[in-house]
Formats: C-alpha cells, structure tokens, sequence
C-alpha cells in the first residue's frame, strides 16, 4: 500500500539547514496498523505530513497504492488526498462554525457527492463513532474525545484507502485515549490501512506493528502483538 | 463552478460568520451610498445654478443706471446717471442689425388690494416686449401690448400668485385692483418658472407709471433683447458698442465701472455654466475618491478575511480541496456579498436623494438625483475591484501548502 525508497527532507531556515529525515525505507501492507515512535523532534510528523502529501520530501521515493507521488501539483494533490488519504489531527483541525455532520460530510462534498447522499453518510459514519445524537453540534460543544471522535468520523467518510493519524490521543486524557484506540482498531478490523503517530508506548503497543524514529533515521521496525484496547474502556 | 451545491456552501459560511459578512457588505453599502449621496447633491447644486437663469431669456442685456465714480468731460463723479425715453429711442435706432426687442423698466414697489386683501408688490412699469425678456406665459387674459402704451391705459398685467392672494379661486381678470392709490384693470394673469417671486410680480404700461409720476419721463432700466443669431461673438460685440455708446452719451468715464452696468445673461449663464462644470468635476472627484476608498476597504477586509480563514483553508485542502474550489470559494462569496450590499447601498442612497426633494434647497441643492446608469456603473465598478481585491489574497490562500496553512493559529 506504500512504498518509501531513501526518503530524505531537510528544513531550511535561512543559511541553515536542519537535516530532519535521513534517508528512510519502509513498506506498509493493506490492512496494517503501524504505530510510528520516537522522541521529539525525531521527524515524526513529517514523515506523516509527506506521507499524506501535506508537505513534500526532497528526495527519495514514495508509491501509494502503486501511484509514484512524484512532481504533483496543488490541484492532481488535492484530489490524491481526498481519494486515497483520510487525516486525524492531534488539535482535531474540525471547522468551529460547521455542526459535527456538516464537518464529516465535508470530504464528500470535495467528492462532489449530492447534498442527500453526503449528509446521510455523515449521519452514518458518527454514529459509527457513538456521536449520533451530536450531529447538529458545534464542535465548541464537543469534548475533546468526542471532537477527536468527529475527526475520525470525517476521515472515515472519504473512505480513504490510508488513515493517517498524528498523535490522535495527544490531547486526550487516558481513558478517553483507549476510547478513541478502540475506534481505530476496529476500522482496522474492517481492513483499512493505519499509521498512528504516537510517543506513549502503551498506544503503540495497541497497534500491530511499531516503527522506531531516531535522529532521522529508522532505528527498529518490530511486529508486536496487539493489545485489544476495549478491555480499558 | 456554479452548482446548487457552491451556492448552498457560500450561503452557510455567510450564515456562519454573520460579523465577517456584516463588515464587508457595511463597507461596500456605505461606499456605495456615500458615492450617490455626494454624486446626487453635485447634481442638486447644478440644478440650483441653472434654476437661476434657466427662467429668463439668454439672448438679453439689461442696462442698469448708477452713479459716477470718475470725473469725466467736465462733469464731476459722483453724479447719478438718468435714463429716458429718448435712450429707447436712440437705441433702436442705432442697433437695428443687433437688436429684436426693447423694452424699459421702471422698478417700484407697492401696496396693491382688491376688496378686503391687500399685499405689497413689486410693481414694473414695462412694455410689450418685456414678457418675452422674462418669458412669461399667459394663463388667461392677455400682456400689455403698444396700445396699452401709447393710450397710457390704466391696465395691468399679475402674476400667478398675485391673484391666489388677492382674489383666492376667483377670476382675476376684468376686476379692477388698487395699486399704490391708482385704480388698475385687470388684463392678464401670467405663471413663471423663475418661482414665487417672480409670480409675485404686477406690470402696468411704463407709460402710465410715468404719467401718474408727475409725467416724467425717466427709466430705470433698459431690457434689450438680441437677435439670438448673432451669436456669442457678436453678443459681445454688441454689448461693447452699447456700452460705448450710452457712455457717450451720458458723459461717462469709459473706465468708471459704476456708471453703468450691463448685465449679459448669456455671458453669465456661461460663466455659471462653467462654474457648475468646475462644481460637477470637483463632486466627480470626490465621489470617485468614496469609491477607491470603499475599493480600499473592502480589499483590507478581504486580506483579513483570507488571513483569519487561513486554518480554516488548511483544514479544507487536507480534504481534498482544490486550488480552484478555494479561490471560487472566497471569491463567489466576496462577490455575493458586495453585489447584495452594493446594490442595497445604492437603493439607500438613492431613496435618500428622492426623499429628500426640496428640503435641502435652503443650501442651494434643488431636486438633487444621480441618473441610474451611473450609479450601477459606480456600484459594478466597486462589485468588480471587490472581486479583484478579494482575488489577489484567495490566490495566495490557494497556494500556501496545506501543512503551512494548518499551522497558522
Ligand atoms: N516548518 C518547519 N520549519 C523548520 N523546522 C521544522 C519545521 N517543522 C519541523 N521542523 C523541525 O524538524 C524537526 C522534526 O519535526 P517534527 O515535527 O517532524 O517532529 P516530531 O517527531 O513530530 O516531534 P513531536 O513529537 O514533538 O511532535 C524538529 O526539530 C522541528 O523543529
Ligand atoms: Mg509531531
């Protein structure tokens, strides 16, 4: 599902430049579920933000489902990231002054799916995620689990072939935290593809599989066995 | 670009944002209301200018009478200048190629009643061809005629309001009048565009005047009427040779300026023409200067709409917006909003210009009003430049990467 061959990504500030990625391997089969680790400041999320085609690498390789990204512009990375790519934020990232159905039905409408369609599949999605009862909500009128909880809703609705999630618990406290775990295993339960960004091992230990970051570099990549987080809820 | 659904999206962010939607439209509807208002008093005020001299005949020369200010040809200054009726006379005989009618003025007023009402009023001893100097129509009856002067009737000629007042709904003409001890006939009402005053008016043959005057024969004034034909040129070719030659003939300084005046209407509506365009181009710059202004207001709001939509933006292109649908997005609803708010601030503008009418005419703005062509223009102007302004920023929005604009707090 994706591919990534000697990826390199240095920041330039002014006449510096700080080496953040240093040349990175890995692949990723449909249907894993990777915890991505390191302390911070490792490059985490950059590699995050490349792989969801926010940011872009200076060199190296990346295939997405057999797609070389590659040289894209604004509008082919638009359609690549609403077709392929369903992001969740640690800060959430949903729109203040839209209900909690209007901000999972959002992606569709880029999708161009009519109006009907999108708001019963939102209306789908969140109850999915237990928050059908909040569809008409602002998200000022969410608590943090349940804004982080839209947030997948909405990632989910584009039925992207990747999620990719940047420190989806960061803000949560633990319980809330396993809550929203629990969640993105059974999405991967359903067979999709998830990378979790993560710095707190208990949340890594709950995916499949954990990518060690370091200084730029891949310092381990180790299948674990994962541990069900339903049984804390 | 234009589907259901675009329309449906700009409508609920407007919804949404309900202050952002209100500073820009306030911005616009001010600019554009402002700009009618100032454009229609410019207007008002030349309609005040040309109401002046609008009301009497262009192609005519008064010659007023002063007093000297100059020794000249043994004569002392200080000495008041006479005109009669032999002035008349050597005029029409000296000017027959320039001249189309002549009429003198003598200017009195009095206490004129008829029954129980009684009112002062400017009183004018006149001839036949003053009526055309001073364009009066006829309602009923008719104006003095050579007759009248040469039998020195006792006939007299009021206005509109002359009659309202003495006589009220009733038939002026054929009643008799008392005018400042004299008994008058009346034989014509006549209206005048010139306004009340100039309907508050009575003419009598200047014959009688000067008959029941102890029989003298002096003038006050003399309205000269010209060939229309002559032209400008030769209107002030004319006035310099009457000039010279009442000068002559009176014994007056050529240079002394208070001997006696010339008024040339048509020089003066010139001049005020002038004047009124100069009045026009100032009001035109204003106003032009309220639609750069609303242009710069409304370019400002949008940078901060753009900038405060930033994340919001961000969020959006994370979700597969595309440069495009961005740009279309701020721009249809910069659009939207300046077309309603710029036609409602024109409606405003130009509904306080009708309702104001004649209330302002104390500060010399008559009927002010701004044709509708050029306020749609001014308002299209400012929709376009709103678009334009509301462009530059959306592009930038557009290109900012995604991870930039999700940053941006
Ligand atoms: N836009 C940027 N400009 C310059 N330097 C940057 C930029 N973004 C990140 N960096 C630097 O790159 C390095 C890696 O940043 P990154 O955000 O990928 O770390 P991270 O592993 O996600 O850390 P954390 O756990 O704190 O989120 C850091 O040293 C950071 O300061
Ligand atoms: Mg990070």
């Amino acid at each position: 599902m994706i591919e990534i061959n000697n990826l390199h990504k240095s920041y330039k500030m002014g006449a510096n430049s700080l080496h953040v990625l240093k040349g990175l391997n890995f692949s990723i089969k449909e249907g894993e579920l990777v915890a991505i680790m390191g302390s911070s400041g490792s490059g985490k999320s950059t590699l995050l933000n490349i792989l969801g085609m926010l940011d872009e690498a200076d060199s190296g390789e990346y295939t997405l489902d057999g797609v070389p990204i590659k040289n894209l512009n604004e509008t082919k990375a638009a359609k690549y990231r609403n077709k392929f790519l369903g992001f969740i934020f640690q800060s959430f990232n949903l729109i203040n002054y839209k209900s909690a159905m209007e901000n999972v039905a959002l992606p569709l409408y880029y999708q161009k799916v009519p109006r009907k369609q999108r708001e019963e599949k939102a209306i789908k999605y969140l109850s999915q995620v237990g928050l059908k009862e909040w569809a008409h909500h602002l998200p000022n009128e969410l608590s943090g689990g349940q804004k982080q909880r839209v947030a997948i809703a909405r990632a989910m609705a584009a039925e992207p072939k990747v999620l990719l999630a940047d420190e989806p618990t960061g803000a949560l406290d633990s319980k809330t935290s396993y809550e929203v775990m629990d969640l993105i295993q059974k999405i991967n339960d359903d067979g999709n593809t998830i990378l979790v960004v993560t710095h707190e091992e208990d949340i890594a230990h709950m995916c499949k599989r954990i990518v060690h970051l370091k200084d730029g570099v891949i310092v381990e990549d180790k299948k674990v066995d994962q541990v069900r987080a339903s049984q804390y809820v | 670009m234009f589907s259901r659904d675009i329309w449906k999206e700009i409508f609920e962010t407007i919804q949404k944002n309900k202050l952002r939607t209100f500073l820009s439209g306030f911005t616009v509807a001010l600019g554009i209301l402002i700009f009618v208002v100032l454009f229609g008093f410019g207007n008002g005020l030349i309609n005040t200018f040309n109401e002046f001299f609008s009301n009497d005949a262009t192609n005519v020369f008064m010659v007023f009478r002063g007093r000297t200010t100059m020794p000249y040809k043994g004569y002392k200054a200080n000495r008041t200048v006479e005109f009669d009726n032999s002035d008349l006379e050597d005029v029409e005989k000296n000017f027959p190629l320039f001249l189309e009618y002549l009429s003198p003025r003598i200017t009195r007023q009095d206490t004129v009643s008829y029954k129980n009402e009684s009112n002062s009023y400017s009183n004018w001893g006149v001839g036949p061809a003053h009526q055309y100097a001073e364009m009066n129509i006829i309602m009923k009856g008719r104006y003095i005629n050579v007759m009248d002067i040469k039998n020195k009737t006792k006939n007299a000629v009021i206005g509109r309001l002359v009659e309202q007042d003495l006589f009220g709904s009733k038939n002026a003409v054929g009643k008799y009048i008392d005018v400042g001890g004299s008994s008058f006939k009346v034989i014509g009402v006549f209206q005048d565009d010139g306004g009340d005053n100039e309907e508050r008016n009575i003419f009598v043959p200047y014959t009688t005047m000067q008959l029941i005057e102890k029989n003298t024969d002096k003038i006050d004034a003399m309205v000269i009427g010209f060939k229309p034909e002559i032209g400008y040129a030769g209107a002030m070719a004319f006035e310099k040779s009457l000039d010279k030659f009442i000068r002559e003939k009176k014994y007056i300084h050529p240079q002394d300026r208070n001997g006696i005046f010339i008024r040339n209407v048509a020089d003066q509506l010139r001049q005020n023409q002038q004047f009124a365009r100069v009045l026009q181009i100032i009001v035109g710059f204003v106003a032009f200067g309220t639609i750069i202004a609303g242009i710069i207001g409304i370019s400002n709001i949008m940078v901060f709409v753009v900038k405060e939509r930033t994340k919001e933006l961000g969020i959006r292109k994370a979700l597969g917006a595309t440069p495009k649908s961005v740009i279309g997005t701020i721009l249809l609803e910069s659009v939207f909003i300046t077309t309603v708010s710029g036609f409602i601030g024109m409606l405003l503008g130009v509904g306080i210009l009708s309702s104001m009418g004649e209330r302002l005419e104390d500060f010399f703005i008559t009927n002010p009003y701004i044709d509708m062509p050029m306020a749609i223009i001014a308002t299209v102007v400012l929709i376009i430049f709103g678009g334009i302004a509301g462009y530059v920023p959306a592009r930038r929005a557009a290109r900012i990467k995604p991870i930039v604009a999700l940053r941006d707090e």
